[in-house]
């Protein structure tokens, strides 16, 4: 046993007060969880702290909170670890971000949260006709959508999603891998439908600017950024979707630019989002990115030079990527259920070559724990 | 003040199935819940769900092996109805968006689970309960227009009309602390378990007998409340739930030895027997000093001898849980478990219709008992359960509907409610003791008395503590004094709910002089057919007092036998 303090961000609707903060001690076993040590400090000194909880055991999703500054579920972070991550050693509990606080660590999921997950017709729109067994459906497709599904809802991505902090009405990281769980789902009949409608959304797939903060904050590895952009590979490479936010020209002038230059050329890399620059749409945009570019001339962040001399040119390892990657027949998608091989792996899958068709999903190594950042196919 | 034909309390499985089949029976819904639905303890359930759907499996041997399991205390009847609709309900899911997993011919996938004869358990890696529970609820918004959702609202009492019928409910708004009365021609209660009798237990904090207590003291009966199931496999550490999916996969259990001791209790099904079986083994290996971990109280769970691809890919959430809460990698290295509360057999007496013996009060899930699971619920059975009974209690209360008036009812009651709360906030503060004090008594008591093993002497001391709690809670104070989100006071209430289920579970035990299914007395080691081939029934007398009677055990093709395994 040990002794930890918590300082617990406190909010009363009632009381007319502003937020503040309140230091409890709790004596626990230091691999005990946050969750367990706001349980002790509810049940020995004050019943009034407020915080959803439910299972204890990070599958309910009800006790999103921020430690330290950071998402994380109270009842899968270890007070030790919590420690560890604090300033001054203590261990600091606030509601999460970009929600309204209801009360102490109560978020209003409902008004921001549960409002973009309906907004992505969360349901199947099952293909026709229904079967009278069960749909034929590869294995791996399954497994694959089980990362979206093992989302458990608790808004930890939402809460530190920096998109959404600029832009409120982004759909977010949560719903967004909402949409991949039928969107890579066999069964669904609308995939270009709801992929059309997300990328054709000025709020939508193309909103997110890949920070990575969804992926740090998910308790539960499903990746919502890893989602995002196979929704948007899917929808530019496959559908060849082209949106009116010029989300999936901007994407192919990003990979066309690195291909050529190995590092990015910036100065091409807007005109030829909107189609080149003599594009009759490339030219506002130009004319409206110079305040922007004439500050970072100033500061020195670019020279005339720079911009209009790229001097790098994309080296012979950069090439040599991008022919192996665009010589794959498949692409190959990381998922954290599928793990292709370990030390103990037992040849091919049983299911490889056997006429098991439409499968998107690919085979990384999942083995890692958390999320799935770990290497790349077989 | 809402009215609908059919109003669903809880938002598990169990009460969203309901919702569903009653809406497209044409009903007005609505469901409530104390918590958002998806929080639901339908989610933890983990290993999937049986349905004969193999061709060369039959609904009567998921029958029979569920039968044999209940240690030929379910009700036959309704086993049979439970399994023979299995396979259609697991299909409707599968069409509606479950994300089953598949097999390499791309049909349903089976794993092997407890007492089961045969691979029949549907499953989404370790997260079935969590994937089917998501995939209702996109069905609830799919189906918002004729399913209104009341989400985080707390039922405080059951209305009864003046012939103790049942028209509705009151409930208060957690958010706003708002009260509200709410008419219904037929009321499903859907609230789930008790396990929050018993520190520790798998089940979640909201798991506090709410719906159990409610039809109890609005007249309804209770059923087989003595039947408490041990989960073999619960984390040392804290009582977290391992998946019997572990051991379906192949993982043994060990003792300090290093020896497989199911070979002792159960030489064919070894690991897979049923719950009861192998939890009752683990304790013995425990009680002979063969446990091992520091207090040697624990067993050995070795799923290192389960391939590692096939770990992460089927039992993933369990590799999460020994690496969040136990510091361990399963796929290297076993892990500490031990038996741990999990689940109530019992509750409140329903036919298969769902129908209580309140008029327009139906239950459904783990807090009716129908009864499927008699002594001793197999794995897997629980989510068929909730589906099988909540959609049939469903489609009887909307045809029941069709030929009622919507009942009058006035805010008499509301009152009553809103004024207990007052005055349970009013309590002095120190003039008795704190809530989670007693909680954590009724919880400690309960493990070590109510548990594995039982004897008189154990069971009678655990009444009366459970009595004096009772007492107790009267004056138990709280701190909370607001109206937003007031959990303290609700917790208060959660903990009458408790009191009332536990002591309906010891006077159980204490009745049952017998050993069947999950009650094992240590004073009364064998089974006793002759007299107790039967099911104790509770309901509350003129003052509120446990009044005991039986009901027989309906048995249609499966006479009792010795149940070995």
């Amino acid at each position: 046993m040990a002794e930890f303090t918590l300082r617990l961000r406190r909010f009363n609707p009632e009381s007319g007060e502003a937020a503040y903060w309140e230091d409890h001690k709790v004596d626990l076993a230091a691999h005990r969880s946050v969750l367990e040590g706001i349980l002790q400090a509810r049940a020995l000194f004050d019943g009034s702290i407020g915080i959803r909880c439910s299972c204890r055991a990070a599958i309910c999703g009800s006790c999103g909170v921020r430690i330290n500054g950071q998402p994380a579920l109270a009842c899968q972070t270890h007070l030790d670890a919590a420690i560890a991550s604090s300033r001054d050693g203590i261990i600091e509990v606030e509601p999460m971000g970009n929600m309204p606080v209801i009360k102490d660590l109560i978020v209003d999921m409902e008004a921001v949260h549960w409002k973009k997950i309906r907004a992505v017709t969360p349901w199947l729109l099952a293909k026709e006709p229904v079967p009278v067994r069960e749909y034929l459906v590869a294995p791996e497709n399954m497994v694959d959508v089980t990362q979206s599904m093992a989302c458990i809802q608790c808004g930890a991505c939402v809460s530190d999603c920096l998109a959404m902090e600029v832009d409120p009405l982004f759909t977010g990281p949560a719903a967004l891998a909402k949409a991949y769980r039928f969107v890579g789902d066999p069964r669904d009949a609308e995939h270009e439908e709801r992929l059309r409608s997300l990328a054709e959304d000025e709020h939508g797939l193309y909103t997110c600017t890949h920070c990575f903060k969804c992926v740090d904050a998910c308790p539960k590895g499903v990746d919502p950024m890893g989602q995002i952009m196979r929704l948007r590979r899917i929808a530019g490479n496959d559908m060849h979707i082209e949106d009116r936010n010029n989300g999936a020209r901007h994407e192919h002038a990003f990979v066309a630019n690195i291909k050529r230059n190995g590092i990015l050329h910036e100065a091409d890399l807007l005109p030829d989002s909107y189609g080149g620059k003599l594009h009759p749409r490339a030219l506002p945009t130009m004319i409206g990115s110079l305040p922007a570019v004439l500050k970072a001339m100033r500061r020195g962040k670019v020279t005339p030079g720079k911009v209009l001399l790229h001097p790098h040119k994309a080296s012979k390892a950069v090439r040599a990527m991008f022919k192996e990657i665009e010589g794959r027949e498949q692409r190959y998608e990381l998922n954290l259920y599928v793990s292709g091989r370990d030390e103990d792996d037992d040849g091919p899958r049983a299911d490889e070559g056997n006429g098991v068709k439409d499968t998107r999903a690919g085979r990384g190594d999942g083995g890692g724990g958390g999320a799935a950042k770990a290497g790349a196919g077989r | 003040m809402p009215a609908h034909d059919v109003l669903i309390i809880g938002a598990g499985l169990a009460g969203q199935r309901a919702a569903l089949a009653a809406a497209r029976a044409g009903a007005t819904v609505a469901i409530m819940s104390k918590v958002h639905p998806v929080r639901s303890h339908s989610v933890a359930a983990a290993g999937g769900i049986n349905a004969a759907i193999a061709a060369d499996d039959d609904w009567r041997e998921h029958a029979y092996d569920t039968v044999k399991g209940s240690d030929f205390l379910g009700d036959q009847d309704a086993i049979e109805i439970m399994c023979s609709e299995a396979a259609e309900e697991v299909l409707h899911l599968e069409h509606i968006g479950v994300t089953f997993h598949r097999n390499a011919k791309g049909e349903l996938d089976l794993r092997a689970f407890g007492g089961a004869s045969k691979k029949r358990t549907a499953y989404v890696a370790d997260i079935t309960g969590q994937a089917m529970l998501h995939v209702l609820y996109e069905q609830l918004l799919k189906h918002a227009a004729t399913v209104e959702r009341f989400e985080e609202w707390f039922t405080t009492s059951l209305l009864l009309d003046g012939s103790g019928t049942c028209v509705g409910v009151v409930a208060r708004e957690v958010r706003s602390g708002r009260m509200e009365t709410f008419r219904a021609k037929n009321v499903i209660l859907a609230s789930g378990g008790a396990g929050q009798c018993y520190r520790p237990t798998t089940n979640a904090l909201i798991c506090t007998g709410d719906g159990i207590a409610q039809a109890y003291r609005a007249g309804a009966s209770l059923m087989d409340m003595e039947m408490v199931q041990y989960h073999p496999t619960t984390l040392a550490e804290n009582g977290f739930l391992i998946t019997e999916g572990a051991r379906g996969e192949g993982a043994h259990l060990l003792n300090s030895e290093g020896d497989r001791f199911m070979k002792t209790y159960a030489p064919n099904k070894m690991e897979l027997a049923s719950r009861d079986v192998v939890s009752r083994a683990e304790q013995t290996e425990i009680l002979e000093g063969r446990g091992v971990g520091p207090d040697g109280q624990s067993v050995y769970l070795d799923i290192t001898v389960v391939p590692r691809k096939r770990i992460l890919e089927a039992l993933r959430e369990i590799v999460n849980i020994g690496r969040d809460f136990a510091g361990v990698d399963i796929t290297r290295e076993p892990i500490m478990v031990r038996p741990g509360q999990h689940y109530i057999m019992g509750g409140v007496k329903t036919d298969v219709f769902g129908r209580t013996a309140v008029p327009g009060l139906y239950a459904a899930g783990e807090v009716a008992c129908v009864s499927v699971h008699g002594g001793n619920r197999l794995g897997a059975n629980s989510l068929l359960d909730t589906l099988i009974f909540g959609r049939r209690s469903g489609e009887h209360a909307a045809a029941r509907a069709l030929s009622l008036p919507m009942p009058a009812v006035s805010d008499a009651r509301l009152r009553d409610d809103a004024a207990m709360i007052d005055s349970i906030i009013a309590r002095p503060r120190g003039g008795g003791r704190r809530i989670s004090e007693i909680k954590e008594e009724l919880g400690t008591t309960m493990n070590a008395e109510v548990a594995v093993y039982r004897d008189a002497a154990g069971l009678g001391r655990a009444l009366e503590i459970v009595r004096r709690l009772r007492e107790e809670s009267g004056t138990a104070y709280i701190d909370d004094r607001g109206r937003v989100f007031n959990q303290d006071v609700l917790g208060a209430i959660e903990l009458g709910y408790m009191l009332d289920s536990a002591e309906a579970m010891v006077v159980g035990a204490i009745e049952r002089t017998e050993s069947r299914g999950a009650q094992f007395r240590t004073d009364f080691p064998d089974r006793d057919d002759e007299n107790w081939l039967k099911h104790i029934v509770i309901s509350a007398g003129p003052g509120g007092e446990p009044k005991i009677s039986y009901a027989p055990v309906t048995i249609t093709d499966w006479p009792p036998e010795e149940r070995k395994y």
